[in-house]
């Protein structure tokens, strides 16, 4: 499980709250890992697992706390949602890239929260707050399932 | 005649790390205006710092960036020991130059490779390149890979580094632990060699400039974390002349501060700065492969800035199979640093460029005040003149093309915008 974001940008930091507190209650087979977002270190961090969960903030125009599911083993990441990330080589492309070169998990879920604030902070804002409560519990299950 | 207004503007500069924007306003052929547009958060972690204890800044700073956190907390850490009166020799000072090492191989290459790269080989991106060019799209992800296994085990962890600390590092290592990282080296600079040899063959448009080249320089060694500041064009000053000698300008159309020399303008900090004024400190092999790509210790061209890059990977693989090759493990990881109320100045070579960061502290440790200049607000009015001199070159171009042509003018920077700000909006519309 990966988790995405700054903690310095506001609703950006969910990706590695979700990951930090996921870290507590995972299995042996699990591993839980934070990331910033760059892509090609994405690319070795999912290096050598079958199954992978990555969690990041999105700006998509739906609104702030809407969680989006994508299957990314299955079809290609709209690159709209990623338009706010940090940095420009960013998990959209690390995942096309990855497709091109063969080097994409078997399984790759995505889970993209939608942040309403992305300025210098610390603080979540309450809807996506929420939606870092469900995501958790939802990764958690399949924690779970799969061990 | 009436004159032909043409107005270019780009809200989200594609492949720039972070966000951003730029217009251009021409008239008839001539461009009348350019506004290179970046949205800096106003100084929230010099505020953010502020009553924070002395050895924080190292860890706080390295957020700045998720690309060069390392540079950060080498600015940080030099500029609390600066004003603790206290110099870090021996061991750590290699260790400090070996994990800058790290990040120069890894920001240069995902630039080369994932940035660069696909602008003068005609590919919209990485991806669409790598269809075409799928060895040498891998052969850039292993280089990389080189890289962050340096700053993955000096840095504690791979992406923001916890091992640094003002004194030294919490922890070292012994010498069998960093001969771990040679062989991929030893591969890695051969590779480098490689990209030196492909970048030099890339086709380049003819965009020689007159520049005040700005960067560190040491009597001993291609500058990572000491030195004087110099410039071609006389500047020799200590770092802490470095206020006396630059000022931040606000301009309205960017909330990051446009950095020029006082009385001189604008100036040009990066790996071409670096390598015009510091060739005769590159390593030999270094040395003969820029001079095989037909740089003889001077390039002018921004756009040839991806064979430089190519030349400070090969560089920084060397310099780290050096450093391990000679490394004993120090006595102690770091220095013991106590409070004591001061004023401390740094400035590294972050990949992009000079990073000066300025500190006071009190006789708790507490921080008073930060002053941080990232290597991009010091570009910036640079790369405004280059689009100045360049546009209208390419003037007949369709749209789309020239607005391909102006983003790949600013890419030559390697800009670091999230280093500003965290928003890069890039749109280009024309009326």
């Amino acid at each position: 499980m990966i988790g995405i974001g700054n903690l310095y940008r506001s609703d950006d930091a969910v990706g590695i709250l979700i990951a930090r507190k996921l870290k507590d209650i995972k299995s042996d087979q699990v591993n839980v890992q934070e990331q910033s977002g760059e892509g090609t270190s994405l690319m070795d961090a999912w290096k050598d697992y079958e199954t992978v969960w990555i969690v990041d903030a999105v700006s998509s125009g739906e609104p702030p706390g809407s969680i989006h599911r994508l299957d990314a083993s299955k079809q290609p990441i709209p690159t709209k949602f990623f338009s706010c990330s940090t940095h420009n080589f960013g998990v959209a492309e690390a995942i096309e890239l990855a497709r091109t070169l063969n080097q994409l998990p078997e399984q790759l879920k995505l889970y993209g929260i939608e942040g309403k604030n992305f300025q210098p902070g610390e603080v979540l804002s309450p809807e996506v707050e929420q939606a870092m409560e469900s995501v958790s519990n939802e990764i958690s299950k399949h924690f779970s399932s799969s061990s | 005649m009436k004159k032909k207004t043409k107005t270019i503007k780009v809200d989200y500069l594609a492949r720039v790390e972070g966000e951003g924007g730029l217009y251009i306003k021409m008239k008839d052929d001539a461009v009348v205006d350019v506004k290179l547009k970046i949205f800096e958060p106003p100084r929230f972690f010099e505020a953010f710092l502020r009553d924070r204890d002395f050895r924080e800044a190292p860890d706080i700073t390295a957020r700045i960036c998720g690309i060069c956190p390392v540079a950060y907390q080498m600015s940080a850490v030099h500029a609390m020991e600066n004003a603790l009166g206290i110099k870090i020799q021996g061991p750590l000072r290699d260790l400090r130059r070996l994990i800058y090492c790290g990040e120069w191989i890894e920001s240069h290459v995902l630039h080369i490779y994932m940035l660069h790269a696909p602008d003068f080989l005609g590919y919209q991106d990485a991806i669409q390149m790598a269809k075409d060019h799928k060895a040498i799209v891998e052969r850039g992800l292993k280089l990389k890979k080189a890289g962050n296994e340096i700053v993955a085990l000096l840095g504690g962890r791979e992406i923001h580094p916890i091992n640094v600390k003002v004194g030294g590092f919490y922890k070292v290592f012994s010498k069998n632990e960093l001969n771990v990282l040679s062989e991929n080296l030893k591969w890695a600079r051969d590779a480098a060699l490689e990209t030196v040899r492909w970048t030099a063959k890339l086709p380049f448009p003819e965009f020689e400039q007159d520049y005040e080249f700005v960067a560190l320089s040491h009597p001993d060694e291609y500058p990572f974390n000491e030195g004087r500041l110099i410039s071609n064009r006389g500047l020799n000053i200590d770092i802490a002349e470095y206020e006396n000698n630059f000022v931040e300008e606000h301009v309205e159309h960017s909330n990051a501060l446009h950095s020029v020399l006082k009385g001189g303008g604008s100036y040009f900090v990066g790996p071409m700065a670096r390598f015009n004024l510091n060739f005769k400190r590159l390593s030999p092999i270094a040395r003969q492969a820029a001079e095989e790509a037909g740089l003889k210790g001077v390039c002018q061209n921004p756009f040839k800035s991806i064979i430089v890059r190519s030349i400070e990977v090969l560089y920084a693989c060397d310099e780290a199979l050096r450093i391990i090759e000679s490394y004993e493990k120090p006595d102690r990881p770091f220095e013991e640093m106590l409070p004591a109320e001061g004023e401390g100045f740094s400035c590294t070579e972050a990949p992009r460029g000079i990073l000066y960061h300025r500190y006071k502290i009190d006789n708790q440790g507490k921080i008073l005040e930060a002053k941080i200049v990232p290597p991009t607000s010091q570009n910036q009015k640079t790369i405004e003149n280059d689009l100045y001199k360049f546009v209208p070159k390419y003037i007949q171009l369709p749209q789309e093309e020239l607005t391909w042509q102006c983003e790949q003018a600013i890419r030559n920077y390697d800009p670091c915008i999230s280093c500003a700000t965290h928003f890069l909006k890039l749109d280009i519309e024309r009326n």
